[in-house]
This record gives structure tokens, sequence and C-alpha cells, in this order.
């Protein structure tokens, strides 16, 4: 009986680049249906980068999920399916195969500090167009929306300046055009 | 239509509307109402098992060996607990089930009240779907839907969780409805076009081979039906997997055997070298493929399954059809006869010559013995004794299960229940008690190793109490065979508790269960033992004492291709040393 040559590992991981999609789930609004879509993640090991959900359509009480989440080709096409097959799920959209999809987020970032640096705080916030909307002697809290590169930038530029701390919405998203996902 | 009544006798009326005949359980405080109806009434024939995962795995057996959905009744926490491992069993073989359990009352839920669990959460990943219900106007629609999700698409586990409170509670009953669901919607009828695409690359093929699985048997006898007639057509080989036995008959000229890791020679040998690969109900699960990348590596595949996502999952396809295998068979007759397609007879005649070759290699052949049962013998003389009898085998898991799927030939489906995905110890004998519950007339037999069927033995007692009079076939080696054949090529034959010391008198512990004990311990008893166990009508555990250092093989190692087999007959003690890369032993 003959060996298999050496080169035989079976446990490579193939070099397949990875992607990062942005997918929109639409369901049910009815108990445990956010702990189904969390789960099929963890369980099967798939990665959750942002994830955002609320109710879209009342009447129909349908939550819309946007999820950025990143793997090789065939763990997203795998991802979609294994969403499809929620009994609650009614849609799942990769809104990054459709191309070039609108994503914005939104972020509360508090700093505090005085003299100059208070002053550079305002002015950076004034240059990206983050609003005041909480304020003392001591302190900001701006309101920052847009892209995730924008937000991550502000929050850089922050760091120095005394930055307290931050609360991020998670990445919302939408196709371009006059059509329904 | 609506009619006013307690939620337990919406359950009993949701079952008798469902035309469920049996169900499997076992009571306990937090499901007393609904026992309390099944008291009441002789429409419904309940089976107290002995434990919750006997009653998962009975109905399992009942479900597989019907067609039918399989129906289970358990209390709350442990009661629910405990039927979480045949839950995902019948998951990972898509087993239609529905499984309802009784819960702590509402006001208590999150409490940690007496036997409280949270069912729904535990469940979650092992149901294909499950209900917490909390108003008792949402329960004959939940049950409903239950069986409708659990039976259509790619069946599967479904758990309704119903607190106490909503049992007693009063409210509107509503009987079947034709609705549709929101958003679950299960596609049968596959693509017109990739059914084309699928017919003309079966048309051109040289090398063609066809691969099928569990999902013909799911789909119902029609798909069975359909896949004979579209194999007689093509004149193609065919091969199946463990879940797919008896889909297509094993006596047939066109038959390959089973294949993957404990299948034939010219089964892998034929998956490795064909050109055009027409998968049907399977789903390139690791035990069939071996190593990925030298899966098959010169094939155009096809692949007609009703779950999309087992599509593409681990081998990509050229041309998948997602649809329901009777549907995409008929289509694919259908284009079949219209197509009229000239076959390359020429290439195929060398094709079936290369077969025959490899067929001649008698993979399964193994040395008899005088002094001691070979457990492949023990197999052949109990296929061929029970010729001429309605036959349904179960087993457990382990080389018995592997030997009984190499040695007894299925020639119809729904005869043969194995835990395939999950591999659970233990499933056979209470799969075995619910099969016999389903026929009660015809021959049980569950094919046994001894350390599985001593997981689940308390079925004993309920095969007793029923008088179902399986047949327990144990083939005893002492070993954990499977394991010790693992240790024996893995970690240099150090057999690490896999050896069982202190084993019962399998003969004394049936008849302590009120049933017969038959041993046999040479290959000269053994007719005659079989043959006195299939004339009894109790249930039998049967002793049959066998080699106890047999292995099961061909045998495909971890992280090889299926050309790379090991053979039984031709090895040396270095050759099993080596057979298994490093790479391969992480694998398992």
């Amino acid at each position: 009986m003959s060996k298999q040559p050496g080169s035989a590992y079976p446990l490579e991981k193939r070099e397949e680049k990875s992607e990062t999609h942005t997918m929109t789930v639409l369901v049910d609004n009815e108990p445990g249906v956010l702990a189904r879509v969390i789960g099929l993640f963890s369980g099967r090991g798939y990665n959750i980068e942002s994830l955002t959900v609320s109710e879209t359509e009342h009447e129909a009480h349908l939550s819309r999920i946007t999820i950025v989440t990143s793997g090789p080709p065939m763990v997203i096409e795998q991802i979609q399916h294994q969403l499809e097959r929620l009994i609650p799920v009614h849609s799942v959209t990769d809104l990054t195969v459709k191309g070039n999809p609108i994503e914005r987020e939104l972020a509360m970032v508090k700093v505090a500090g005085l003299g100059e640096k208070r002053v550079e705080a305002m002015r950076l916030a004034d240059a990206f167009r983050a609003q005041v909307i909480d304020a003392s002697t001591e302190h900001f809290v701006f309101e920052i929306t847009g892209k995730q590169s924008k937000i991550e930038q502000f929050i850089a530029l922050m760091q120095p300046l005394g930055l307290v701390e931050v609360s991020r919405t998670g990445l919302a998203a939408i196709s371009r055009g006059p059509e329904r996902m | 239509m609506s009619r006013a009544m307690t939620g337990a006798q919406m359950v009993l009326e949701a079952l008798a509307d469902q035309g469920v005949e049996h169900i499997f359980g076992y009571p306990g405080g937090a499901v007393l109402p609904i026992y309390d109806e099944l008291h009441q009434q002789d429409r419904l024939k309940h089976i107290l098992v002995r434990h919750e995962q006997g009653a998962v795995h009975a109905a399992e057996g009942y479900a597989r060996s019907t067609g039918k959905v399989g129906c289970v009744l358990v209390t709350s926490g442990p009661g629910a607990t405990n039927a979480v491992t045949g839950l995902t069993d019948a998951l990972m073989d898509s087993i239609p089930i529905v499984c309802i359990t009784g819960q702590v009352p509402t006001h208590l839920i999150g409490n940690d009240a007496f036997q409280e669990c949270d069912t729904v959460g535990i469940t979650r990943p092992c149901t294909k779907h499950n209900y917490l219900v909390k108003d008792v106007n949402q329960l004959s629609r939940v049950l409903h839907e239950a069986f409708y999700v659990a039976r259509t698409g790619r069946p599967g586990p479904v758990v309704v969780d119903i607190p106490k409170d909503i049992q007693f509670a009063k409210g509107e009953y509503t009987g079947l409805t034709n609705s549709q669901h929101k958003s679950y919607n299960p596609r049968v009828q596959g693509d017109e076009r990739a059914v084309q695409a699928a017919v003309e690359l079966m048309a051109n093929a040289k090398r063609p081979l066809f691969y099928t699985g569990g999902g013909i048997v799911n789909s119902g006898p029609l798909a069975s039906a359909r896949l004979r007639e579209l194999v007689r057509m093509t004149g193609f080989p065919i091969t199946s997997t463990l879940m797919g036995l008896g889909a297509y008959p094993a006596s047939d000229q066109q038959w390959l055997g089973m294949l993957g890791m404990h299948g034939t020679y010219e089964a892998n040998n034929a998956m490795h070298d064909c050109d055009v690969m027409i998968c049907i109900g399977a789903r390139f699960d690791d035990r069939i493929t071996g190593r990925v990348d030298a899966f098959s590596p010169g094939s155009k595949k096809i692949h007609v399954d009703i779950d999309r996502s087992s599509i593409n999952k681990n081998v990509k396809v050229d041309i998948p059809i997602v649809g329901d295998c009777a549907h995409v068979l008929q289509q694919m007759i259908d284009a079949w006869q219209a197509k009229k397609p000239k076959l390359d007879k020429k290439a195929l005649k060398t094709w079936w010559g290369e077969i025959d070759r490899w067929r001649a290699r008698k993979c399964l052949s193994y040395r008899k013995r005088d002094d001691v049962i070979m457990p492949q013998y023990a197999i052949e003389r109990l296929y061929a004794l029970t010729r001429g009898h309605d036959v349904y085998i179960t087993t457990e898991v382990g080389q018995h299960q592997m030997w009984a799927a190499q040695f007894f030939k299925f020639e119809e489906p729904n005869r043969w229940m194995t835990s395939g995905g999950l591999g659970t110890m233990g499933y056979g004998l209470p799969a075995a008690v619910g099969v016999q519950v389903a026929h009660p007339d015809s021959l049980v037999i569950d094919i046994a190793g001894e350390a599985s069927v001593l997981m689940t033995m308390q079925e004993m007692s309920t095969a007793a109490q029923y008088d179902l009079p399986i047949k327990i076939f144990i083939l005893n080696n002492e070993y954990m065979g499977m394991v010790r054949q693992w240790q024996e090529l893995l970690h240099g034959g150090r057999y690490s508790h896999s050896y069982t010391a202190a084993l019962p008198d399998f003969v004394k512990l049936a008849e302590a269960y009120q049933g017969v004990g038959i041993r046999a311990e040479k290959p000269s008893e053994l007719d005659d033992a079989i043959k006195e166990m299939i004339a009894v009508k109790k249930p039998v555990i049967f002793d049959c004492r066998v080699d106890k250092h047999a292995n099961c093989f061909p045998m495909i190692p971890s992280g090889e291709a299926h050309n790379h087999m090991l053979m039984g007959d031709d090895l040396t003690g270095e050759d099993i040393e080596n057979a298994i890369t490093e790479e391969g032993k992480v694998m398992v």
C-alpha cells in the first residue's frame, strides 16, 4: 500500500481572500428572532463585524437587520443561504453583491477637557459636521453621522483631546436606486 | 371551525387533526394537564418510554419507517434537556419530529423555578424551529405550523414549549387551514433550465455516476421509484450514502454499494474517477468526501437538494438544482425522454469495464473462521436467515453499524434506520421500539454493539410493557470497536478506556427485562440461534460473541482521497501505523 506524498495537508486553510459584505435580513419581529440570527453566526463560526436591528415596518411587524460580515466567497454564500433557512426570515439581500450600497453609522462621542484642547475638539467637530448634543464647561457630547471611516477618523482625532467614551449604532445600509431590495 | 377548549385539549385536538396515532413520552409536573387529557381519550396511543432520549429516538424510528411525523411529549427542565440528543440526531439526519415540552407557568419563567430550563434557548440550535407559546389562542396555529415545518422542505425536529398555565387556560381552537406561511415556503420544483443543463451533461458523459443520499428516502417512496426509473433509463452506475441505503435496490447490477469512509472499493474509485457526478439528496459530508481538495477531481457535478445551504457548502458544484428529489427526478426523466440522447456507448462500456475490475477486488472479503464468529459472518447469516420476513433494521453506532451497512442488503427505502450525521450511540434500541410500534407484525432488528446498546438499554422495559418483540442483535466484542480501531490506527494500539471490563450477562439482562436472552459463541451455533431469535414473539437480546480484534475495512483513512483505500486483507502492522498522515490524525 502506498502512502500519500508528504504534500497532503488536508487541514491547510485555503488561500482564499476574505471579503467584507453587508447583508440586509428582513425578519418577523418576534421574541427570540435576533438570538436565532446571532446563534447561527456563533454556532457556525461566522464573523459579525457590525449588527444593527430595528423594526422598520410596524404594521407587518417586520424588523430589518443589517449585518456586516467577512469571509471567503464560499462562506459568504453559505451565510446568506443559512440565514434564508431560518423560519422567521423573509429575505436576505447581499447589498455588497448588488453593488455599492449606501452605508451610514451614528456615533455619540464624549470628550472632556479644558483650555486649548477643548477649543480644538470644537473646531474639529465643526470640520466633521458633528453636532453638540450635550455640553458643560468641562465636556461635550458630539453626535456624528457618516461612513464608518469618517467616524473612525473623528474618534482617533478626539483621542488626545480628552476622549471619554463612545457609543455607536452599528451600520445601517440601503441599496442605491429606486427599487426595493 | 373554531371551538373553545383548554390548551391541553387543544394539544390532543391538533394531534388528532394531524393524523397522529402514536406519541412517545414521559410525564412530569409541567405536562400533567396534557397527560390528564390523554387519560380521557382513546384516539391517540401513548407509549411510555424510560428516558426522554429514548422517546425522541423511538419517534425517529417511527418517522423514518413510515414517512410520517414522529411525535414526542416530555416535561419541562430535565425532560427537555434529556430530549436534546434525540433532537440533534433528528436535525442532522433530517427526520420530521414534533416534540411538545411542558414549561413552568408563564409567570415563573425566568425565575429559576423547579424543573425550569430555557427550553427554546437550549433547543434553538438543535431544532429546525421552535416555539414558546404564551397565548392559548395562538396554540392551535403554532401546533399546526409545527407539523407543517417539521415535514416540509428539508424535514427536521420542531419543539413546541407550552407553559402549564397555557395548558389550563381556555381559548379558541382552530383546525387545519390552508393559509400559506408568511416567510417559510420551501421550493419543490427544480429550475427547468438547470434540469436541461444537467441532462445535457449526463447525455454526454463518458464516466457518469449517481451519488444519492437520505434526501431520496425523506422525499418519500415516489422519489425512490423515480430514481430507479432514471437510473435504469440511463444505465449509469449508482452509489449511495449510509442514509440513502434502500432507495435503490442492493441486488441490482447497477448498484456499486455504499460509498465513503467504509464504502466499497468500486463505489469510491468510481467517485474519484467519474466525469459526471449526479448527486441527489446527499450533502457531501466529510465521511463521504475524504480529502476535499482531492475529491473527484475530474468531474462536473450536478447537485439536487431541497436545502439551498447544502449546495456549495463543502464542494463547489457546477449545476445546482434546488428542489424536492421526487419532483426534480420526474423533471429529469421527462427531459431525458424528450431528448432521447445518443449515449457514448463505447466510453460507457469502458467505464463499466473499469468498475468490474474494481468489483473483482472483492473489497468486503474477510477471513472466515471456524473457532470464532467473525462479525461480518454474523451479519451475512442474519441477512440470509431473515429472507422471507418483513424486515426493518436499526443500528447503534460504530463498527457493527458499518458492517450492517456493508453486509445487509436493502431493497426498499424506509427499512434502514441509523444515526448517520450525529453518530448517536444508543440510537438503535429505542428506534427499534418506534419501528415496532409502527409495524407491529414485522421483524424489527437492532444490529447493535454491546457498548452502544447499554446507553439506552432501559428501553427494553418499554418493549416489554407494550409487547414489542424487537430483536437486539449484539455483536459483542467487549470493546468500543470503532474507538479501538482508531486507537490502533492513530495511537499506537494504546487502547485507552475502550475496553469494557465489566459487562452485564446479556442473557440474564434480557430475562430481567421479561424478554428472552440468546447467546452464540461458535459459528456452528449461529444459524440455529438466529432462527430461534426470529421465532420468539418477545423482545430478545441476542449476545453474539464475535472476534474481538476484527476491524472494519475497506477504509479511507482521514485526510486521504477516495482512491487511497485501506483494504482488510493485505495489511501489515506497519501499513496500519503509516496509514494516516499527521494532518489526518487531527481530522478523525
